[in-house]
């Protein structure tokens, strides 16, 4: 059987491992797909390849970082919330930033929530094991079987 | 954490007495008893939200009478001040329609009611723990319309 995929946009390759261990290590099976930068998010996204409902390959939900270069994580949400083939992505907002204008932004943006990455190794630990316990086993995506 | 702004406030929008209890009754063994407002319709809904100190989270469910969830997320979702609400859809319709509606209007999270209360009571574990100690959750209006 395959395995519920998140897509994690993650330019630091140190934190996409990091979330990637702390993901998969947990109860949930799940598979990480690491994009590199906000270019190959949207590759993966919005490229003839991508996965529509019901495919094993589409991911239940986006944890995307903020700052990235180049295309930055404001602008990959803006270009997902505006494609009809990704508006309704559940997409979480993975991000350093503590501002209240990043969060707030994000929600207008059309974030599905907002997780702040702790510099603390547990509880930024807990926080990937909750996330993936939300987001795969409690939410309903669209095209999931019931 | 959600801390700095005194008690999060949830709203639980369900008609059912059974469901509303099921549902509170999983929110105290999650340890968020005194946190939740319950309204019975998408009116009384729309009514709290106009008139009362907004909620951090709406857990809302689909099939009610009067006005039911579907109309009252559409109203609410084209309130500038109200759409900043996170919205859960909380229900047991099993109709990808109704996924797909629910997102299509804004919804943060669309969980599906398990039938059994030990299923439920685990769900709520796992929302409390996400939205209440994960997430950071939109910044409360400054200025309330």
């Amino acid at each position: 059987m395959n395995r519920p995929v998140i897509l994690l946009v993650e330019d630091d390759s140190a934190s996409a491992d990091l979330a990637r261990y702390c993901l998969e290590e947990g109860k949930i099976e799940t598979e990480v797909v690491v994009a590199r930068d906000g270019a190959e998010a949207l590759d993966y996204l919005l490229g003839d390849a991508l996965p529509g409902p019901g495919s094993p390959l589409r991911p239940s939900v986006i944890l995307l970082d903020l700052s990235m270069p180049g295309i930055d994580g404001f602008e990959v949400l803006r270009r997902l919330r505006t494609d009809e083939r990704t508006k309704l992505l559940p997409v979480v907002v993975l991000s350093s930033s503590n501002r209240r204008e990043d969060i707030a932004r994000s929600y207008r943006l059309g974030a599905n929530s907002y997780i702040r990455k702790s510099a603390n190794f547990d509880r930024f630990s807990e926080a990937m094991r909750q996330a993936a316990a939300y987001w795969i086993f409690l939410n309903e995506a669209l095209g999931e079987e019931p | 954490m959600n801390a700095e702004n005194g008690p999060i406030r949830i709203l639980i929008v369900e008609d059912e007495e059974d469901d509303y209890v099921l549902i509170r009754d999983a929110f105290e063994a999650a340890g968020l008893a005194g946190h939740l407002d319950r309204v019975k319709d998408g009116r009384q809904m729309m009514d709290f939200l106009l008139h009362k100190p907004a909620p951090r989270l709406i857990l809302l469910d689909l099939n009610m009478p009067s006005m039911d969830g579907r109309n009252a997320l559409a109203e609410a979702k084209s309130h500038p001040r109200l759409r900043r609400i996170p919205v859960v859809v909380l229900t047991t319709s099993t109709s990808q329609e109704d996924v797909l509606r629910s997102y299509d209007m804004g919804v943060n999270s669309y969980i599906r009611k398990p039938l059994q209360f030990s299923r439920l009571v685990e769900q709520m574990e796992i929302l409390k723990k996400y939205w209440f100690e994960v997430v950071q959750l939109p910044p409360p209006e400054e200025h309330p319309a």
